[in-house]
């Protein structure tokens, strides 16, 4: 799938995360802000690139606020995120599980 | 009638991340994971991502897993099922059910997502909400509708509206309460009661829980965890009761030892719901002790 | 003529080191005026009264904090002293709190070289873990501050104590007059002990000032200032009752534990801390008391509304406050006789001659991180940086029957239950339950609460399922990268060093 406009998903509320992805050429950006980032930035990027990866994405800007949310929000953030800012989203949902 | 204790169904908004996966330990019986009416129409894909992701956690034993999904005539409904049932969820809560057909519809689709999935054909149980003076008139067709449902529930907002009047003291809800645990109990399943909005006011609380509970619901509908232990505890028998309980239990196992067909306490015959009725009162005071 | 001591000591030989009596204003020159003899420890400044204190480059200067975040003092002072030249001090308040960022320039510039104190927070704590001070500084509990005295490791040279109200002697309180922070339980120990004691009064009242908190006879210098003071900062919201579904969720297992723990009879003795979770045990406990028909000898410590409310329905005996947490504990302090002011010596110095910790049954304590071993840490984040004070913690713990520490067991991602604390600051040995939102676990030195909690049907477990538990939901964290540099020193109670703070990396 292939990122064609710029999208949002999440909050700024305590435990959850705001992403912003936009579309970008050649290669993946992934920017990452945490409240957590010495203790757990690494794990939070690995889910965000994991994510990213089973739902094809290989391409684009993405933009993570993360405000110490449990991995479970973070794919789910990341995936909304995607399907806002695909042309024609249709939930494989082997690949979102 | 099953042996689940289903006295506390937490609502929780399903847009709310930081709540979706600890609200666990607030143990209710269940917890309703919403993503119809607290969640608005531009957040519905986010909360329906976040509750599969929720359900799949490995931390509900114990407690059942239940997610209203919107009405499969939304465009938002199918996709909610999709995402719950393959996300293993104990309970599909459909809302505003009118007829037996809206619930034969639900379970055809089910059965369909259970199979592709691979889920066992039949594991997903469903809820029934009946949310208007249709669903009242046809409660009996609807809890009789399928072997999947586990309960109905009366959703007393939108039933009020439907009826031309408002919350008050529960005469507007005297008759829909009568007729949708009537067609509870005729088919076997489980009746639970509307949710009480004001938080604060404990004492109306309690006097509404006091009443459902000597209707005969088996329990209701909560919207904040607060009221969980409130709850459990109105329906927490007295020692008395148990103590009563405990000798009948008693008795109908001696009896049925001794391969009697008739069952005695201190001379006196007791029937077989009397004895069904001695288990529910031992089992709720196992699950929160005596009541307080 | 008159005859003087001399002439009627002609002949008597004056054992070396006796002089003969030469009137009575000699060594009194005081007394001569009226005006003098009342008024001469008024001081018209605080730069007078520095001035007149003696003090000097190098020495060590104290405060209270009991307005916590509404104090006006502490930087007002520090600013003068820097203003007035002074370098190389070592800087002993009881605390330090978000609102005495100030202080930073005051550091970097030389006025302060050493601090003690019992925690920090805010930009202050940020730059002094990020190596602020060459040296480190010292954190104590309230007892151990008073035990650092002591030992003779800490002598205040010049204590500058905020009143709300003293007369021209130096009687003084802070339940009277304006910004009113209730007890003065940490300045009573500086009052005592300091060289000269400075008392900075928002009003100056009549002789005899009463109650007298701070007395006539340890007070040097009164000096009148402006305000002292926010009391509405002292603790913002601690006497809310909270509606938090978690915290509530967690008072009431702490009131489970402490209801069936072994402890719960007629005349038992608490301290119950602040914070939401706090103030709604309270509320809890005052139906299970109910319930019993008992109610508490006295509760201890830090005080809110919650135990003042206990208190006037008859459910506590007498208060011991050391530390007024909000407005409604203030006024109890000034209007309930059997509510009373002790100072932080009284309340929990090991080696004063009696501490009241050493007479409460339960304690209920927080945790920024508690690991395997029920160590706790209250001092440092999981990030590394301070972020706490140690307050009564270990003094409390050390001596109460029973240290109940409560909190969720996670924090957003962060985890409450560690495998080892980043910091140590109270010893496992002392923590006795451990009430989180997922549950509660006993300390194994505690077989006999394990066995009562669990006959009552509570929801205990292992400190190490709960460390699961709390794995399983937030990830294992990524170790804290420091530096080998010290930045703090954990003083244990006793004056040991129980840990140290390392300069975080980046």
């Amino acid at each position: 799938m292939k990122i064609v406009r710029e999208a949002l998903a999440g909050t700024l509320e305590s435990s959850d995360l705001m992403v912003r992805i936009a579309p970008k050429d050649g290669g993946l950006d992934i920017v990452l802000e945490s409240e957590v980032i010495h203790q757990f930035g690494a794990q939070i990027e690995a889910v965000v690139r994991e994510t990213l990866d089973r739902l094809g994405i290989d391409e684009g800007l993405v933009v993570v606020e993360d405000k110490g949310a449990l991995d479970c929000v973070v794919r789910a953030r990341i995936q909304t995120a995607v399907s806002r800012a695909v042309d024609e989203w249709t939930a494989d949902w082997r690949a979102l599980a | 009638m099953s042996n689940r204790l289903r006295r506390s169904m937490l609502f929780l908004p399903g847009s709310n991340a930081a709540m979706l996966s600890t609200a666990y330990v607030f143990k209710p019986d269940s917890i309703m994971f919403d993503l119809e009416d607290a969640v608005s129409l531009r957040e519905k894909d986010a909360a329906r991502l976040l509750v599969f992701h929720a359900l799949r956690l490995p931390v509900w034993e114990g407690i059942e897993t239940v997610v209203r999904i919107n009405p499969l005539s939304t465009p938002f409904g199918m996709a909610d099922l999709e995402a719950v049932v393959r996300a293993g969820v104990e309970v599909v809560r459909l809302p505003k059910t009118d007829t037996a057909d809206d619930v034969r519809a639900l379970e055809a689709e089910v059965e369909r997502i259970e199979r592709d999935c691979g889920r066992e054909v039949g594991s997903t149980k469903l809820m029934a909400a009946i949310e208007s003076a249709a669903g009242v008139v046809n409660a009996l067709a609807i809890a009789t509708s399928s072997k999947r449902l586990i309960g109905i529930a009366l959703a007393g907002f939108d039933y009020v509206m439907d009826m031309q009047t408002e919350r008050g003291d529960g005469t507007e809800l005297f008759y829909a309460r009568c007729a949708v645990l009537h067609a509870a109990r005729y088919a076997k399943i489980d009746a639970f009661d509307v949710v009480f909005g004001d938080i604060n006011d404990e004492e109306g609380f309690l006097k509404e829980v006091d009443l459902i509970k000597r209707l005969g619901f088996n329990g209701k509908s909560l919207i904040n965890p607060r009221q969980i232990e409130l709850l459990h505890n109105a329906f927490a028998p007295t020692e008395e009761e148990v103590d009563y309980a405990r000798r009948v239990v008693a008795a109908a196992e001696a009896g049925e030892r001794q391969g009697l067909g008739v069952v005695s306490l201190n001379g006196k015959m007791i029937d077989a719901p009397v004895i069904d009725h001695a288990r529910v009162v031992l089992r709720r005071a196992e699950a929160s002790g005596v009541r307080k | 003529m008159t005859q003087t001591a001399k002439d009627r000591l002609a002949g008597v030989p004056l054992p070396s080191g006796l002089e003969a009596f030469s009137g009575v204003t000699a060594h009194a020159p005081h007394l001569a005026s009226r005006e003098e003899k009342h008024g001469r420890k008024l001081t018209k400044s605080l730069e007078d009264a520095i001035r007149a204190s003696g003090l000097k480059n190098g020495m060590t200067i104290s405060f209270h904090h009991s307005f916590r975040e509404g104090d006006k003092i502490i930087n007002t002072v520090v600013a003068k002293l820097a203003e007035m030249g002074f370098r190389d001090l070592t800087l002993a308040p009881s605390s330090l709190l978000s609102c005495n960022a100030p202080l930073i320039e005051h550091i970097r510039s030389g006025v302060i070289r050493r601090i003690y104190t019992s925690g920090m927070r805010g930009k202050l704590a940020d730059a002094i873990s990020h190596g602020l001070m060459a040296e480190p500084i010292n954190v104590h509990s309230h007892g151990g501050r008073v035990h650092l005295m002591d030992r003779g490791e800490l002598v205040i040279d010049v204590a500058f104590l905020s009143v709300s109200t003293a007369d021209p002697f130096g009687n003084a309180n802070a339940v009277t007059g304006k910004s009113r922070c209730g007890s003065l339980g940490y300045a009573m120990v500086d009052a005592d002990r300091a060289k000269t004691v400075i008392l900075l009064a928002e009003e100056i009242v009549a002789y005899p000032n009463a109650p007298a908190s701070i007395r006539q006879d340890q007070v040097d210098f009164v000096v009148p200032v402006e305000q002292i003071g926010d009391p509405s900062k002292i603790s913002v919201g601690a006497a809310r009752a909270t509606t938090n579904p978690r915290e509530l969720l967690i008072a009431r297992l702490a009131a489970d534990a402490m209801e069936h723990a072994g402890y719960f009879e007629d005349g038992f003795s608490m301290q119950t801390g602040t914070g939401g979770s706090a103030t709604a045990t309270a509320r809890f406990l005052e139906q299970k008391m109910r319930r019993k028909g008992i109610r508490a000898g006295f509760a201890l410590g830090g005080i809110t509304g919650s135990i003042v409310d206990l208190h006037e329905k008859g459910l506590v005996g007498r208060i011991l406050d050391t530390q007024s947490f909000d407005s409604v504990a203030a006024q109890s302090l000034a209007k309930n006789a059997e509510h009373l002011e002790i100072s932080t010596n009284f309340y929990a110095n090991l080696t004063a001659k009696a501490a009241s910790v050493d007479r409460v049954d339960m304690v209920i304590l927080s945790a920024l991180e508690i690991d395997l071993d029920f160590n706790v840490n209250v001092i440092t984040g999981s990030d590394g940086v301070m972020r706490g004070a140690s307050g009564g913690h270990s003094d409390t713990a050390a001596g109460a029957g029973l240290a109940i520490v409560v909190g969720p067991l996670i924090r957003s991602r962060i985890p409450t239950v560690v495998e080892r604390c980043t910091t140590v600051v109270t010893p496992g040995e002392t923590v006795g339950v451990l009430v989180t939102d997922h549950g509660i676990a006993v300390n194994p030195n505690r077989p006999d609460v394990a066995e009562r909690l669990k006959a009552a049907g509570l929801p205990v477990t292992t400190i190490e399922d709960l460390h699961r538990r709390a794995t399983m939901l937030t990830g294992v964290p990524q170790p804290i990268e420091f530096l080998d540099r010290v930045v703090g020193l954990i003083r244990y109670r006793d004056g040991s060093v129980i840990d140290a703070v390392r300069q975080v990396k980046g």
